[in-house]
This record gives structure tokens, sequence and C-alpha cells, in this order.
């Protein structure tokens, strides 16, 4: 039996349709919780959170499963962001429909907030945030404006 | 080499060898800056200068620079009796000013505003300050001021002391000077201690800084004392402020001990960390360097407006 076997013995169910996603960094997925803006209302299926779950890659994983909805490109990006090596699967019927790893950008735009308040991207101009991957594990990143790199970018996001 | 056209919004825009071109072209300004030779190279140009936040050197230089070079200035020093009151974003003003000058020089409270004016400017934008961040032509400035003192930067040894964890001149100046082979060493208190990130930048160019909380013993080896402003505002209350305010003065009694042909620098404007005693020593060259930046802004107008221009100003 291989680790990934040994997840199916914490008996949640498969879904029907929706999104599982998987090799989250461990204790990141009530992160990837707050990004999804689920805990905050009008969620209307059921979500399931695997927390330190034995991994085949690593070894621990976090594991969320959101059923009925299947995460957008700028939601995949945001996931991408604190959990650099999460997969993503897009179940239909039961079958997976599509299967990917996040993918960090070399460039980040708009998603996340410049951590420096004084940051002329956190005034009222005509412009989106834009920041550099400057680490990728853990991420890290470097506003193209004003510089100021941030480490918490959970807290930051949009 | 080329800058006609170019932004300048940090130093680390420049090569170092740009940046040694720079100054090689300053030092032929002197006669026009002086006032001993007129010019009209840059005749029909405008320069805009967009000041969002009090500055007097800055402002007066880079107005002076383009006027002796036979220039225009349009502006405003503070950002009241403009749109800005009303509500006007930075970018529009930019757009703005872009059809109405050549060049844009820009002042302004917030970090990064410099790099957002350029993304909205197809006219060159030079960064005269924007918040804690970049401030490129007094780092050229200073650069200028000690090589011309100096003869060379390779080898001197550089003493840095006052804030530098918060004040923006020392931040750009140690990585030029490392650039150029200058051994540095930073005086301060350890709350206002040169950050951490920038040290290990400076340890990655080959050149690690000498740490010391004491100026008196630093100052013997010193070729360059570098004194910046301990800023009020950064303290929590009086008492704290005037503890490490008191720290470092130069004065007379502590140049004693000092190299004769030591230069003392600061950006000012200064409040008590040089003594007025200072001024009619031979270590004093302050105001020299505040005359420099005119110097060193009528290179950069001209490179970033005259194609292909060597400093020819007649």
């Amino acid at each position: 039996m291989d680790k990934g076997e040994e997840v199916k013995e914490f008996k949640v169910t498969p879904i029907r349709n929706g999104t599982v996603i998987d090799h989250i960094t461990c204790n990141t997925a009530l992160k990837v919780l707050k990004i999804l803006g689920i805990g905050e209302g009008g969620v209307n299926s059921t979500v399931s959170v695997l927390m330190h779950v034995p991994s085949s890659k690593t070894d621990w994983k976090d594991v969320v499963k959101i059923e009925d909805r299947e995460l957008d490109a700028k939601e995949v990006d945001k996931i991408a962001l604190i959990a650099p090596f999460a997969t993503i699967n897009i179940i239909r019927n039961y079958n997976v429909a599509e299967k990917h790893r996040v993918e960090l950008p070399e460039i980040v735009k708009g998603i996340v907030k410049c951590a420096n308040l004084n940051c002329i991207t956190n005034r009222q101009e005509p412009v989106e945030s834009k920041f550099n991957i400057i680490s990728r594990d853990p991420p890290k990143l470097k506003c193209w404006y004003c510089e100021r790199e941030i480490e918490d970018i959970s807290e930051h996001m949009v | 080499m080329e800058f006609m056209g170019r932004d300048v919004v940090s130093i680390k825009d420049f090569s170092g060898e740009e940046i040694e071109h720079i100054l090689d072209i300053t030092k032929k300004m002197h006669p026009v800056a002086e006032g001993e030779k007129k010019s009209n190279i840059l005749e029909g140009k405008v320069l805009a200068s967009l000041f969002y936040e009090p500055s007097t050197r800055t402002r007066l230089s880079f107005e002076s620079a383009m006027l002796r070079l036979g220039g225009s200035t349009i502006g405003f020093a503070e950002p009241d009796n403009t749109s800005f009151s009303k509500g006007e974003t930075m970018a529009d003003t930019i757009k703005m000013a872009e059809s109405y000058a050549d060049v844009i020089v820009l002042r302004h409270p917030n970090e990064g505003a410099a790099k957002l004016a350029s993304q909205f400017s197809s006219k060159p934008v030079i960064n005269a300050g924007d918040g804690a961040g970049q401030h490129p032509t007094q780092t050229l400035l200073d650069l200028y001021t000690i090589k011309s003192e100096k003869g060379k930067i390779k080898d001197i040894n550089v003493v840095l002391v006052g804030d530098l964890k918060y004040g923006r001149t020392v931040h750009s100046l140690s990585y030029v000077l490392a650039l150029f082979g200058a051994n540095l060493t930073f005086v301060a208190p350890n709350l206002m201690q040169m950050p951490q990130e920038i040290i290990n930048n400076l340890k990655e160019m080959g050149k690690t800084p000498a740490l010391n909380e004491s100026l008196y013993e630093t100052i013997s080896d010193a070729d360059v004392l570098y004194v910046t402003r301990i800023q009020k505002e950064r303290f929590p209350d009086d008492e704290e402020y005037l503890k490490v305010a008191g720290l470092y003065k130069v004065d007379k009694a502590l140049l004693k001990n000092a190299k004769e042909n030591l230069i003392v620098m600061h950006p000012l404007p200064r409040v008590d960390e040089i003594a007025f005693e200072v001024d009619s020593t031979q270590h004093a060259v302050y105001f020299k360097q505040a005359k420099n930046g005119v110097m060193v802004r009528m290179a950069l107008l001209g490179l970033l407006l005259i194609p292909d221009f060597d400093g020819g100003v007649i």
C-alpha cells in the first residue's frame, strides 16, 4: 500500500463534481480556505479539509476538497503563492477530468497588496500591484514599485 | 552607452561604467555651473519639476541646472495649489506634464511613485526622491564629491554615521561605494544600524562592512565621514530621541583624532549633528557637496535630452 492510498483510509468520500486541491504544503490548508473565501458565508456545498496527511512526495501534506466548484485561474494563482507544490484536480462525475500542478508565474499582478502602506500602489492610482518572485520555496515577493519584500503573502491577498 | 530618453528611477538603473561616464561628464559642467561660461545646449527644452513634498536643494539645483544649460522650467513646489488637492491622481498629472515638457523631475512622499510615473510618461522621468525609497541623483552627487575630493574611490575608508536604518541616501550610497571598491564602516546604535538585507548584499559584492557603535573608535582611519540626520519622528518619545541624537556629534574635539585630509559630508539639512565650528575647517565639504548637485544634474539632463552628449556645452 503506498501513502497515496492511505489517504482513502481517512474516510473522506470521493466527490462527484468539484475540485480536489492536493499536496498543499502541510499546515497551509486554512490559508487556502481563506483565499477561496470559504468560511465567510456564501458556500453552498460540502468542503472537506484534511490536515497533516502522509504524502508520497513530501512527509506530510494537507488536502482540500470542494464540492460543486471549479476554481478559476486567478484562484489557482493565489494558491500557488502559498502552496507552490499543490495539484489541482477537477472532478466531473467522480472522474478526474483535469489535473495540473499550480504554477508560480515570474510576475504576480493584481492578486496581492503591497505590505508597505506607503507604497504608491496603496494610493488611489490607476495601477494594479505588481511583484517579482524572489523565492519559490517558500514563496517570497518583491514589489516592483517600492521594492518591499513580502513573506506573509496570505495576509496580503486582495 | 545610450542615455537618451532613459528614466532615472534608481541608481541601479546604471551600470558601473555608466556611472563613471556620468561623473566624467559632470566634471565638464564646472565652468557653466560656476557662471564662467554660458551655454544654450538645452534651448527650447522644458523641464517639469513636480514636487509633491518640500525640498530646497534638490528642486533648486534641478531648476538651476536646466536654466544654466539654456532650458526652461515649469512645475510646482508643493501640491496644495494644484489639481492634486482636488483629488487628481499622480498618473493623470504625469500624463499632462508629459505633453508640456521634455523631461519630468518628480519628488513624491510615496515609495515607488517614480517607477509608476515612468510607466505613464514617454518622456524621461527623473526620481528626485520617493518617500523612504530611492534618490539616485543624491547618490551621484555624493559619489562625485568623494571622487573629486579624494581623487579615487577604490580602497578609501568611508565611515557612514547616524540613521543608517531609515536614511535613504546611505542605502544606495553604500551600494555604489562597494561597487567602486571603497571600504565601509557603519556607525550607529543597534536600533538605527544598516538593515541586514543591505549588509548581506554588500557581502555578496565582496565588501563586508565593519559595524561599530562608536564614532571615536573609527574616526582616525576614516578618509570620508558621511553624516546623516537622525530623524526625530522615528522615535516613540523625545527622551529616546535625545539619547541617540546626542551620541554622534561631529565637532572640533572629535576631528582632532582624524586624518588631516578627512572630508566630512552631509546630505543636508543638518540639525545639530555637525557643530557649526566644523564649517570653517578644511574637513567640511557639505556645502560644496550641495553645489556639486547642480553639475551632476546638468550632466544628467544633457545625457537624457541630447543624442550622444559628450559634455560639450557651448
